[in-house]
């Protein structure tokens, strides 16, 4: 009678184990610094995110977007808060402006020169070769080299 | 004094080097047979010569040789030996000196493999990466000496560091050399073509296999470097585009726009000057690649310590490899025919479509990795041009050219026809966009990117079987299994090698789109659950190694109440180096990874710990690997092992002819 | 055929930035505060914690803001620069104590000796940040209107406060 006593008391321990707690306190801010962390360069690193970083400074500019995020500011405005002390430097989109035009532009630039280059290129070709129509002479000149088996060399 | 031994093998290395970089090439030129057999013994000597100082350096690292300078900064008496050999290439002497070392290899195995090649192109081909390997040996031999002595002694060395004590530090970069180092093959192969002026198609033939051996060992090696980052660095990406991570990727984009180049040249004897002119990007990415790596030009995890003394180095002889190469390029090139035509929609057109997206994408990472310093150079502030820049630009790229890899199997030599084409595949798209559309949803979650992904995955998937039926359908039958077994080893080995791609694409697309990721304070005893599956903390230990002290964390993971595994991730401390480690845990999967990572000790006996669930990771280098294994699969198709034996027979009956060359 | 030349001239400039790129320093990272109002702070003195020393204070003058920690290696190797100019006294250097324990930096003045007539204490790192600080040592000039003028990254030695910081001070002391 007592073991079934002493059975019935553990049962809610065996049931319930602790689930447990996210590290964060709040979840959605958390998940906006990452989005905004992974997108920001840690300075004093060897190129690493400031999301995936552990350097001291790292650490202390995650808690200043965390503090920027629970004062509401927007993502836009926390990133002008670093590139405003920091430079352009900080974020790894780097932005459109004047000097990045090339940048961004380029990799499509590329694609349509090269297409393009393709095309007039593929055209060229088209005109300047028609197959040879081969005479018969021709003909018995090749079955001649093909029974030779002359290396070129 | 084995070090010794070895710094002066290096400089007879260097004078053989002087020889084979010199004489074949000039006696190809005058027709003189002797100068150019002095080739295939300097070639080998060289191997001997450099082998013998690799040897020498692995002697000084296991016997623990701290007067050696480079022993003493990556070494330490308690390393345990395979890392003491390990770390021969651990930093920037050593690494060169395995560079140059599997250098050697490819130019032995082209000595044993070329029989079947005219003389005079295997001089010019041996000749060249003679002078390649005494670039490589000059350098070491002025500013990289791995056999620099420290007088006096250390007592002990500083240690290799603790990131690359690890399986994977041993296998990734010799994989990776032996990929970029094997470019110099096919660079070779194009210089001596536009040297001898015999630029055609079987030119073309004899360079694929080598091109496709070299283009093999990158593929693994960048998966290697990629797999090993995922479990080695705690916070589980596995690519960064980082710059040196590109400086690997470039030559590997153009190696595979070299691939299919060489198959339209080979084929057809279309568009040789421009496979010839990427025969030369391929290796001039490598070099440049390896300046990168060691000039401290760009920041990077994975730099060398950097020296702008060395970098000035390795860019005058970048230049002047290069450059040269491109000026005889400028050189040789018009005179060039034309090969056969084709038509504007047809197989060949579609190659050199892909060509045209690899080597676009090739130019974006390029720009996008060099972009920081062309600002800064030119006065214009800094800036960084990280992840969110590549995957924006790459992926629009890639899509359609993985479209094509659809099509362009299925579209004849010569002359294609759209409307048929169309006809064909119309099952096979029609199939893969719908399950590509429906599909995320039945998993879960549904975004553009996702469908995206799947898509193409199962675009390739679906016209290679269109593609294999076909194929087989032609063949009178017998059993299919026969049917299939006559398709040529190069075709399979084409079919593995895209699937490979699809099989990274699931991987890539499911990781990023269905990864879950959990962030926890865990006392003793609580659980949380991710994927599925259920993480339990029972606590954590202290354990020691052979050079660290570690906290091992203790997880039981179960699902549905079944067990499934025990995990142990690890937080070490390396006391040489002073250096704290993650050492994630790492459950691997067909369809998941579980990784867990220790964070940080928290108040009352808790910790703070990461846990991932990632759904089809482990498919990412898997397809890498079955890339590399069509690879090789195409090598070893039956033309070239017959051409190889009939070509090799016949050279050793008849005298090889003079050619009439003008170089 | 002059297109067949360029693949070379593509080289050719890529070579000529790459050889330009040895001579950068791609970790440096160049303030954009330069030019432009140096933040505002308020923070407690080291020596005296009961007062604040903030910007407000200090306009009217030209000065140097020198961000140092006790447990910085390079601030001990610019120190004796520091010192020479603060004898000198043409310009006056207040120091920011950064991310560092009172005792600590107190034992390291003591040991090495104090060149700035004021020292304020930045233990979060706020001022820090607003100050666009990533490392240490850090040297800012500002003018008397309160904007920077200058800023020196890593330690000063005697070339750079000759060559940059001391004839730009004399020019912004005539304004």
């Amino acid at each position: 009678m007592k073991r079934l006593l002493l059975a019935l008391l553990l049962i809610p321990c065996l049931v319930a184990a602790e689930e447990a707690k996210p590290l964060a306190e709040n979840q959605q801010a958390e998940a906006r610094l990452k989005a905004l962390a992974i997108e920001l360069r840690c300075l004093v690193c060897q190129n690493q995110t400031l999301a995936d970083s552990n350097a001291p400074l790292a650490e202390d500019l995650r808690r200043e977007v965390r503090e920027m995020i629970a004062k509401d500011m927007s993502d836009q405005e926390i990133i002008d808060f670093l590139v405003q002390r920091y430079g352009d430097f900080v974020l790894y989109r780097p932005p459109l402006k004047a000097t990045t035009t090339f940048l961004w532009l380029g990799p499509f630039l590329l694609l349509v020169v090269g297409g393009a280059t393709l095309a007039v290129a593929l055209r060229r070709r088209a005109k300047k070769l028609t197959d040879p129509a081969l005479s018969d002479e021709d003909h018995h000149t090749v079955a001649e080299l093909l029974s030779e088996g002359t290396k070129r060399s | 004094m084995i070090p010794e031994i070895g710094h002066f093998a290096l400089i007879l290395a260097l004078c053989v080097a002087v020889v084979q970089g010199s004489l074949p090439i000039y006696g190809a030129a005058v027709g003189s047979s002797a100068l150019m057999s002095v080739a295939k013994p300097a070639a080998r000597g060289q191997f001997i010569l450099v082998l013998l100082a690799f040897c020498c350096l692995g002697y000084a690292f296991a016997a623990k040789d701290f007067s050696v300078l480079y022993v003493a900064a990556t070494s330490n008496s308690q390393l345990p030996l395979h890392y003491r050999l390990a770390a021969i290439w651990g930093a920037h002497e050593g690494s060169l000196l395995l560079w140059t070392f599997i250098l050697t290899i490819w130019m032995v195995a082209v000595t044993l493999f070329s029989t079947h090649l005219p003389e005079a192109m295997r001089a010019r081909i041996l000749g060249v990466m003679g002078l390649v390997s005494l670039g490589f040996l000059l350098f070491m031999l002025t500013v990289s000496n791995p056999f620099e002595r420290l007088i006096p002694a250390a007592a002990d060395g500083r240690d290799l560091n603790p990131l690359l004590q690890d399986p994977g530090m041993v296998m990734h970069p010799p994989m990776l050399y032996m990929g970029y180092v094997g470019f110099s093959v096919a660079f070779a192969f194009a210089i001596a073509a536009l040297l001898g002026g015999n630029l055609d198609a079987a030119w073309a033939r004899w360079s694929r296999p080598w091109t496709t051996a070299a283009w093999c060992f990158l593929t693994v090696g960048i998966a290697l470097g990629s797999g090993w980052a995922y479990y080695e660095l705690g916070w589980g990406g596995w690519w960064f585009w980082d710059p040196v991570e590109n400086a690997s990727f470039m030559p590997w984009l153009a190696g595979t726009a070299l691939i299919h180049s060489l198959a339209v040249t080979d084929k057809r004897g279309g568009f040789k000057v421009w496979t010839v002119l990427l025969a030369i990007l391929a290796f001039s990415l490598s070099l440049v690649g390896t300046f990168l790596v060691r000039s401290g030009v760009l920041t990077s995890v994975h730099a060398f310590a950097t020296d702008p003394k060395r970098g000035l180095f390795i860019l005058i002889f970048l230049a002047i490899v290069i450059g040269g190469s491109l000026l005889l390029y400028a050189w040789r090139a018009p005179r060039v025919g034309l090969g056969g035509s084709f038509d504007m929609v047809s197989r060949e057109a579609m190659l050199l479509g892909n060509n045209v997206l690899l080597i676009a994408a090739l130019g974006s990472v390029l720009l996008g990795t060099l972009y920081p310093l062309f600002l800064d150079a030119l006065g214009l502030g800094k800036i960084s041009v990280g992840p969110p820049y590549f995957d924006t630009v790459f992926v629009p790229l890639m899509t359609p050219a993985i479209f094509l890899m659809g099509i362009g199997p299925l579209a004849l030599w010569k002359k294609a026809s759209l409307p048929d084409l169309a006809m064909r595949l119309r099952w096979a798209f029609g199939a893969s966009l719908v399950t590509a559309l429906l599909l995320p949803f039945v998993l879960g979650k549904w975004t553009p990117l996702i469908s995206l992904g799947l898509l193409l995955a199962l675009w390739i998937v679906t016209t290679t079987i269109v593609n294999i039926r076909e194929r087989v359908s032609h063949l009178v039958g017998n059993s299919l299994t026969s049917c299939l077994a006559a398709l040529p080893r190069a075709y399979w080995g084409m079919v593995l090698a895209h699937c490979g791609i699809a099989i990274f694409i699931v991987g890539v697309t499911m990781v990023k789109g269905f990864e879950v990721e959990q962030d926890l304070r865990m006392n003793v005893g609580e659980t949380s659950t991710i994927g599925g599956y259920t993480f339990r903390f029972d606590g954590v230990r202290e354990i020691k190694g052979p050079n660290y002290m570690a906290a091992r964390g203790m997880f039981h993971v179960t699902k549905w109440g079944h067990d499934v595994t025990d995990m142990y991730p690890e937080k070490r401390h390396y006391s040489v180096q002073n250096q704290t480690m993650t050492e994630a845990a790492i459950d691997s999967g067909l369809l998941r990874d579980l990784y867990v990572s220790l964070g940080e000790p928290l108040a009352g006996g808790a910790w703070s710990v990461r846990l991932y669930h990632k759904p089809f990771i482990d498919w990412i280098w898997g397809g890498c690997l079955i890339m590399a294994l069509g690879g090789v699969l195409a090598m070893s198709d039956r033309r070239y092992r017959l051409a190889w034996r009939r070509e090799e027979s016949l050279a050793q009956a008849t005298p090889h002819p003079l050619g009439q060359e003008v170089l | 055929m002059k297109r067949f030349l360029l693949p070379l001239a593509i080289f050719v400039v890529v070579v000529g930035f790459l050889g330009i790129g040895l001579t950068l320093n791609p970790r440096e990272v160049p303030s954009p505060l330069v030019g432009k109002p140096a933040p505002e702070f308020a923070l407690p003195q080291l020596y005296e914690p009961q007062n604040t020393l903030s910007l407000k204070d200090m306009s009217g003058k030209v000065w140097l803001l020198n961000f140092w920690a006790s447990w910085c290696g390079g601030c001990k190797e610019e120190h004796p620069v520091l010192m020479q100019l603060a004898k000198a006294g043409e310009v006056p250097i207040y120091g920011m104590d950064y991310k560092d324990q009172r005792e600590e930096a107190l034992a390291w003045l003591r040991r090495w000796g104090n060149p700035y007539p004021v020292i304020a204490v930045d233990e979060a790192g706020r001022v820090g940040i607003n100050y666009g600080v990533y490392g240490v040592p850090e040297t800012y000039v500002i003018d008397k209107a309160g904007m920077i003028r200058y800023k020196q990254i890593g330690p000063l030695d005697e070339e750079i406060l000759q060559k940059k910081i001391l004839p730009l001070v004399r020019e912004l002391q005539k304004q």
